[in-house]
């Protein structure tokens, strides 16, 4: 097949139409005369003008320089890159569903908010949760919203003092950055090696002036944090409040719930998860889940269920109020409700226990060839300690990059980043052993090649549309916009 | 079996033994006794597609939409989206790929972002742009962010024409990080260089502008509020309709510091309020402050043009706490559909879209006016919306439409008791005279 190396703006020619809108049917009269003339812009902005062909082959050709999940395996840690049912896809397509206007009366959109609704239900009973509200839009939106409750209930409480919030190194980059966003102050511990909490530093760190803890259980080693019990315990007796980072939940569905483990916040990656598709960057939805206590400072509104119908309260004079514009993204999270009917109550406990599975087939079949980071059963995912390097060196982006020409996506790398030359593995439960065994032997074979050949991985890849981008400079000269030649 | 778990549970046996284990469930034994779940979910068992498609629609039967005609807005509206747009968007090379972090092989995602990137700077007539926001609301909040971290104050200006949910969404956001939010009251429904002058101080870091406003008028003192805000060192933030920038003058011609808005309009589905995405644009200088990813041109090793994620060092990944935001996934496929649409409209295909609306609004405004009782909300220029009021409380002139088929409009009470008549009603290209004149005879028959 041809390479592909056109820019839409260089297609475009100025009697070409790739769209029209019927003519005008009412009296056509002139911007001018209802308009200030100085409201009007000289010339129509410069969007290009191509045919309908020339629209479709293009965006065509630029998919083909991509790698989906529907292309091949995916095992980006901490990113749960399974399978993303079609069926999902079909239903938030129902013109029932796309064609609801935001703001249109309650009794006009009963099955969305009946949807929302059972939404709320069922992810509260598998996080062991009282309440979900929908409105976050991503993860990192979640996490904001659960650190603004915690703020915003202690402040409740009186107790103003309470800025500061305990994330362990281990955490991903999200944490801390949300911890600004809502205007509260990061105290990071220092992680035990296999990455577990080091209660003598959580104990160190506690006091009056913290609000909570943010943990990912299991944690982004892939590990259960065991002593989550005594961290409960010492954060809630320091008045503290536990945040559950719900990126890692596809390990524990079904099997144990962070409501139950302690936690007062939890929040969901529906596109983890609960397969809502990744879209290249978005659109996610990040639901946040918390205990009774929580419950005033949810922010509006929320669907209550008033007789036989159900409607959009905004009756909670303690909330934090508004995050996004309407209710988050519902043709999102309509996706994940698919999901959870597809799976039933057994196919999510079956979903999270051969994710676990995979993880440590994958893991114990790499033990010889690279280090583990730590040689303990794994939950979802595992981290390796880079190449094992009494049979070759190799720094872990190059054995990244020349996976892609194995055919498949590379790990996370350099994440989490107490483990040094990271790789964090998540093959998902969709994955089939023959799948897992192909990416083994290429894991394999490129340690192989580290030894015999190192040129060849370094200089790797070799058949990707484009070869080593050169990020640096794209950095220090920054062209972030299509101009037209002089 | 489930169909989305390939492993048989032959495989399961072969796979414990290659890596010697006897269960499954010795790799749950770490989890305490006590937190195991010692019992099924309480969730239904699993449905087959078949049963989900029934279940489904039965679920969407009970909105009403579809069937009705759309006089709704306030940011959300109901125009003709190609059809292309879906194709594209359902080419699961891009919807089924996560953020493109290996750029070699995402290429697709990247240089569609750029080509987005330029796509909104043509629009808003500023100089960069990044790859999307979560919605319109939450980037005036991060444009808010910007021009306090440029411009080390803490006080945001805002009028009180600006959407209603915008307002509330900045208030929860600034509230958190300890930054003043002033609300000035707007003279007859638009901003004026007068009211901004009474609070505007050296303590000011931005001032936000929507145009056309909350009411859909169209603001007449732009140029002086931008001059008097840069007279303040503040940074001026101009919040707009994107469709309505295809004859409008864009926030570079006024001189607007950041653009920023909801981009549903641009070839997204309406969807009960989501996914849509925020867009931000601002000048050259400010790039370095601006919150999520943004894709960059270069070169890979055999010297072919490509693109990457650049400017990382902003961002949580890198710099944690210190990132100029936590944004990490953002709406990448809706600034997808919106390329698409930009593309498929192309530059004279947007200016008619925004022309016969406006065209379309004001067929509707004039009949209304010459017709019936009813009497503008504010007798002054606007663009594709408007307010009408009466003597009638607006819910009975909502149900009187509804009878219809008409969704007439958003009650403006959401904006304050002296508006409990009042309607806003919005007019997209894809209404018809036949619609319109039907809204019409019903405005009549309340008389």
């Amino acid at each position: 097949m041809k390479t592909y190396e056109t820019l839409i703006f260089e297609l475009s020619n100025p009697d070409r139409r790739a769209f029209e809108i019927p003519k005008v049917d009412v009296p056509e009269e002139s911007l001018e005369s209802f308009l200030p003339k100085g409201a009007l812009r000289g010339e129509a902005p410069e969007l290009p003008q191509v045919s309908q062909v020339d629209l479709m082959r293009h965006y065509t050709n630029l998919s083909n320089r991509n790698y989906g999940l529907d292309t091949g395996f995916y095992p980006l840690g901490s990113c749960t890159m399974k399978y993303n049912p079609k069926i999902n896809e079909d239903m938030a397509r129902l013109p029932n569903f796309t064609e609801t206007h935001p703001m249109q009366d309650d009794s006009l959109v009963q099955g969305n908010l009946e949807l929302m609704d059972n939404l709320d239900q069922m992810l509260c009973e598998i996080t062991g949760m009282d309440k979900m509200t929908l409105q976050p839009i991503a993860g990192s939106h979640g996490e904001m919203l659960g650190l603004m409750l915690m703020k915003a209930y202690h402040a409740d409480k009186g107790d103003h003092n309470r800025k500061k919030i305990i994330v362990p190194d281990s955490s991903h980059g999200t944490n801390p950055a949300s911890v600004a966003m809502a205007g509260l102050e990061v105290v990071t511990i220092e992680s035990k090696e296999n990455g577990e909490v080091d209660l003598d530093a959580l104990q160190e760190a506690m006091g009056d002036d913290v609000a909570g803890l943010m943990l990912t259980n299991p944690n982004t080693l892939g590990l259960f944090e065991k002593q989550i019990q005594e961290i409960a315990k010492m954060v809630h007796e320091a008045g503290g409040l536990l945040y559950y980072d719900g990126a890692n939940t596809n390990a524990i569905m079904g099997i144990t719930r962070p409501g139950d483990m302690g936690f007062d916040i939890v929040h969901l990656n529906l596109h983890k998860t609960f397969t809502t598709p990744h879209g290249g960057g978005g659109p996610g939805s990040g639901p946040v889940g918390v205990k009774e206590r929580l419950i005033p400072y949810l922010p509006v509104p929320f669907v209550e269920k008033k007789g036989a119908g159900y409607k959009l309260s905004y009756d909670a004079p303690k909330s934090v109020g508004k995050i996004s514009n309407y209710y988050g993204n519902f043709g999102i999270y309509l996706r994940a409700y698919v999901y959870i009917l597809s799976m039933g109550y057994n196919g999510l406990k079956r979903a999270s226990e051969v994710a676990v599975l995979n993880a440590n087939y994958v893991m114990y079949s790499l033990k010889d060839h690279f280090k583990l980071a730590v040689d303990r059963p794994c939950k979802h995912e595992f981290v390796l300690a880079g190449i094992n390097t009494d049979i070759a060196e190799m720094p872990t982006v190059n054995i990244a990059k020349r996976l892609l020409d194995y055919g498949h996506h590379p790990p996370t790398v350099y994440f989490p980043l107490i483990v040094h030359e990271a790789l964090m593995v998540e093959p998902t439960e969709t994955e089939s052993k023959e799948m897992l065994d192909d990416f083994i032997e290429a894991m394999k074979a490129i340690v192989e090649e580290s030894k015999n050949d190192p040129e060849l991985v370094k200089t790797a890849p070799h058949t990707t549309p484009v070869r080593k981008l050169d990020e640096v400079g794209a950095a220090r000269n920054p062209i972030v916009r299509w101009e037209p030649e002089e | 079996m489930f169909p989305y778990i390939a492993n048989t549970p032959q495989d399961e046996k072969d796979m414990l033994k290659a890596i010697g284990f006897n269960s499954i469930e010795e790799f749950f034994e770490d989890i305490p006794k006590e937190l195991r779940l010692n019992r099924d979910l309480n969730l239904k068992p699993a449905m087959t597609e078949a049963e989900i498609k029934v279940h489904m629609e039965k679920l969407g039967g009970k909105n009403q939409g579809k069937e009705l005609v759309n006089f709704l807005g306030g940011g959300v509206y109901d125009r003709h989206i190609p059809s292309v747009i879906n194709h594209v968007i359902s080419r699961s090379e891009f919807y089924t790929a996560y953020t493109p972090y290996q750029p070699e092989i995402s290429q697709g995602t990247l240089q569609v972002i750029f080509e987005y990137q330029t796509l909104i700077t043509n629009l808003t007539g500023m100089d960069v742009s990044n790859a999307s926001l979560y919605d319109g609301a939450s980037a005036v909040a991060e444009a808010a962010f910007m021009a306090v971290d440029k411009t080390r104050n803490k006080e945001i200006i805002v009028p009180d024409n600006i959407h209603p949910n915008t307002l509330r969404v900045l208030k929860t956001y600034l509230h958190f990080k300890d930054l003043e939010l002033v609300v000035v009251p707007t003279n007859e429904g638009t901003f004026s260089k007068a009211a901004l002058e009474e609070k505007i101080s050296e303590n000011t870091a931005g001032v936000v502008v929507q145009n056309p406003n909350f009411f859909g008028l169209v603001e007449d003192e732009i140029e002086e509020i931008v001059e008097l805000t840069h007279k303040n060192k503040a940074l001026l933030i101009m919040s707009v309709d994107p469709i309505t920038l295809g004859v409008l003058k864009s926030p570079g011609d006024y001189g607007a510091d950041i653009a920023v808005g909801d981009g549903q309009s641009l070839g997204n589905g309406l969807n009960f309020g989501g996914p849509y995405f925020g867009f931000l644009a601002a000048t050259k200088k400010l790039i370095r402050k601006m919150p999520g990813r943004i894709a960059g041109q270069t070169l890979d090793k055999d010297g072919k043009r490509g693109f990457v994620l650049t400017l990382q060092t902003r961002e949580q990944h890198i710099r944690r706490e210190k990132a100029t935001s936590n944004i990490c996934t953002n709406q990448a496929l809706n600034a997808l559909a919106a390329s698409v649409y930009m593309v498929a409209l192309g530059k004279k295909g947007i200016a008619e879209v925004a022309t016969q609306s406006a065209q379309k609004a004001h067929y509707l405004y004039n009949q209304i006016l010459e017709k019936t009782n009813f009497k503008p909300v504010y007798d002054k220029p606007f663009f594709m919306e408007f307010g009408i009021t009466s003597d009638i409380p607006a819910a009975k002139v909502k149900e009187a439409l509804l009878k219809e088929g008409i969704l007439g409009g958003i009650e403006l009470r959401i904006c304050g008791e002296q508006f409990k008549n009042a309607l806003l009603v919005a007019v997209t290209e894809k209404r018809t005279k036949e619609e319109m004149d039907q809204f019409v005879q019903v405005l009549e028959g309340l008389k």
